[in-house]
C-alpha cells in the first residue's frame, strides 16, 4: 500500500521549509496544502486542536505537529536513505542541542527585528549575530553542520537563510559580513535540490515583510 | 569498559531531577556533582559554556546538556526499561506532550504562581485551557507512559511535586481534582512511585526557596513603575 503523505504548510513558514527539505531528501511524494492562516481550514483544527499551526504532516491520517518532531519522525521511518541524524547517540545528543538552541533564539529574534523599532530592534540584531557568530563557530571547518552530510541541524537553520535579507533590510546591518562562513554555508546548503526547491526566494520574503510592516504600522 | 556518568545539578531543579529519575528507573550508577548557581564551578562552565545551566550529563568526560537532549541519548545509550516507543509514530506522540508540558503547561502555572493581579488571571485560565489537553491525554492510561512511568511522565514529573508547593504557598487550586479527576490521580500515583519518592528533594526546604522567589518578584514588581 502506497503511503499517503500530506503537508498542511504556508510558503514563508521556516518551520514548513524544515519539513519540505525532509521530504525532498527523502525522496518522497506528497501533497502540499497552503494554508490561509487567517481563516485556518477544519482539516488544520482536527489534525492540530492543541497548537492550530503549521506544519502539520499527515501521515496515512495520522497528523504529526512541530517541525523538529515531523523531521526526526520521517528521518525515523524512512531511515534508510539520507539518514539527517548521526547512528551514534552522542552525535544525535550534539545535534539536538543545536537544533534545540535555533529554535529558541532565531525565530524570536528575527522577529524582533523586523517587528519592533529603535532600541528593542538594536538589541535583537546584536543578539542574533551573537547567536549567529556561536552557531557559525560550532559549523567550524565542516562543510556543514553534519560533517561531511547535510544532516538535522542544517535542516533546522538553513531555512532562516532566506529571511536573512528580510532582517538585513529592516535592521540595516550585513550578515555575511559578520559571519561569512556561515552565509558560504547557506550557498552550499542552496546547491542542493532539496534546500533550492524548499525555499522562497528572499525577495519575495521581503516584500512580503515590507508590506506586512505596512499593514501593522511599523517604521 | 568502565563507565563514568557524573549529573551536574542543583538540590531543587525540577530539569535536573528528570534526570535523576531516569538514570534511577534504568539502574544506571552515577555520581552527582551539587552546583550553587549563584557560584558556578569552573566546570559547569566548561561542560555547557552555551546555556550555563544544569543538568548536565557527562558520560565518560562527554558533555550533554538540556533535559530532553540528556533523556533521549539516555534512552539510546541504555537500552533496558525504555523510555521512549519502539514505534516512530508513538515516539512522535511522547515528543509531542513533552514539548507540550514545557512550552505550555510549565510556563503558564508558573506565571500563575508567580503573578499578581489580572497576570495571574490569565495565567490561571491558560493553564486550565493547557490542563484540559493533558486530562484528555490521559484517557485509559495509568501513566502517559502506559503502565509504567516513561518520558512524558519524567518530564511532566515536577507536577506531581510542585504544584502542591505553588498551590500551598499563593492560597490557589491551580489543579483541581474535580475538574481534572485523571490528571490529579496521575499526580498521586506519579508522586508514590518509590523511585520517584525516594528522588524528591525536601518538601519545606522548596517551600523556603520558592516563597522567597515569590517575595522577590513582589518586590521586584511593586518598585517598578507600571
Amino acid at each position: 500500500m502506497a503511503d499517503e503523505i500530506m503537508l498542511l504548510d504556508w510558503w514563508s513558514s521556516m518551520f514548513g521549509m524544515r519539513v519540505r527539505i525532509a521530504l525532498v531528501e527523502k525522496g518522497l511524494k506528497y501533497e502540499s496544502r497552503e494554508e490561509d492562516l487567517n481563516n485556518k481550514s477544519p482539516l488544520l483544527l482536527e489534525m492540530n486542536p492543541v497548537h492550530t499551526k503549521i506544519p502539520v504532516l499527515i501521515h496515512n491520517g495520522k497528523p504529526i505537529c512541530e517541525s523538529p518532531i515531523i523531521v526526526q519522525y520521517i528521518d525515523e521511518v524512512w531511515k534508510d536513505k539520507s539518514p539527517l541524524l548521526p547512528a551514534d547517540p552522542y552525535q544525535r545528543a550534539r545535534a539536538r542541542f543545536w537544533a534545540d538552541y535555533i529554535d529558541n533564539k532565531i525565530f524570536q529574534l528575527g522577529g524582533k527585528i523586523w517587528t519592533r523599532k529603535g532600541e528593542d530592534r538594536e538589541a535583537a540584531k546584536k543578539e542574533l549575530m551573537e547567536c549567529l557568530k556561536i552557531l557559525e563557530g560550532e559549523l567550524g571547518e565542516k562543510p556543514y553542520f553534519g560533517g561531511e552530510n547535510f544532516g538535522f541541524v542544517d535542516v533546522s537553520l538553513v531555512t532562516f537563510s532566506c529571511w536573512f535579507y528580510a532582517y538585513e533590510s529592516c535592521g540595516n546591518f550585513s550578515i555575511e559580513a559578520e559571519c561569512p562562513k556561515l552565509i558560504a554555508w547557506t550557498k552550499r546548503c542552496l546547491q542542493k535540490s532539496s534546500v533550492s526547491s524548499s525555499l522562497p526566494d528572499p525577495l519575495k520574503i521581503h516584500d512580503f515583510v515590507v508590506q506586512l510592516r505596512k499593514k501593522f504600522g511599523i517604521e | 569498559m568502565g563507565e563514568e556518568v557524573k549529573l551536574f545539578r542543583s538540590w531543587s531543579s525540577p530539569f535536573a531531577l528528570r534526570i535523576v529519575w531516569a538514570l534511577e528507573i534504568k539502574g544506571i550508577e552515577y555520581e552527582a556533582v551539587f552546583e550553587d548557581l549563584s557560584n558556578k564551578s569552573p566546570l559547569l562552565l566548561q561542560y555547557n559554556p552555551v546555556h550555563k545551566k544544569v543538568p548536565i550529563l557527562v558520560h565518560n568526560g562527554r558533555p550533554i546538556a538540556e533535559s530532553f537532549v540528556i533523556l533521549e541519548y539516555i534512552d539510546e545509550t541504555w537500552k533496558q526499561v525504555p523510555l521512549l516507543p519502539e514505534d516512530p509514530y508513538e515516539r512522535a506522540m511522547a515528543r509531542f506532550w513533552a514539548k507540550f508540558c514545557d512550552d505550555k503547561v510549565l510556563t503558564s502555572i508558573w506565571s500563575a504562581f508567580i503573578k499578581q493581579g489580572k497576570e495571574q488571571e490569565e495565567a490561571l485560565v491558560a493553564a486550565a485551557e493547557n490542563l484540559k489537553f493533558l486530562e484528555k491525554e490521559m484517557k485509559g492510561k495509568k501513566f502517559f507512559g502506559g503502565e509504567r512511568i516513561g518520558y512524558v511522565d519524567i518530564v511532566l514529573g515536577w507536577l506531581a511535586n510542585l504544584v502542591s508547593i505553588f498551590e500551598e504557598i499563593v492560597g490557589l487550586k491551580i489543579v483541581d481534582e474535580r475538574k481534572f479527576p485523571l490528571l490529579y490521580s496521575w499526580m498521586q500515583d506519579f508522586a508514590e512511585a518509590p523511585i520517584i519518592r525516594d528522588n524528591c528533594p525536601p518538601r519545606d526546604k522548596m517551600i523556603v526557596k520558592f516563597k522567597a522567589l515569590l517575595d522577590a518578584a513582589i518586590a521586584s514588581s511593586s518598585s517598578s513603575s507600571k
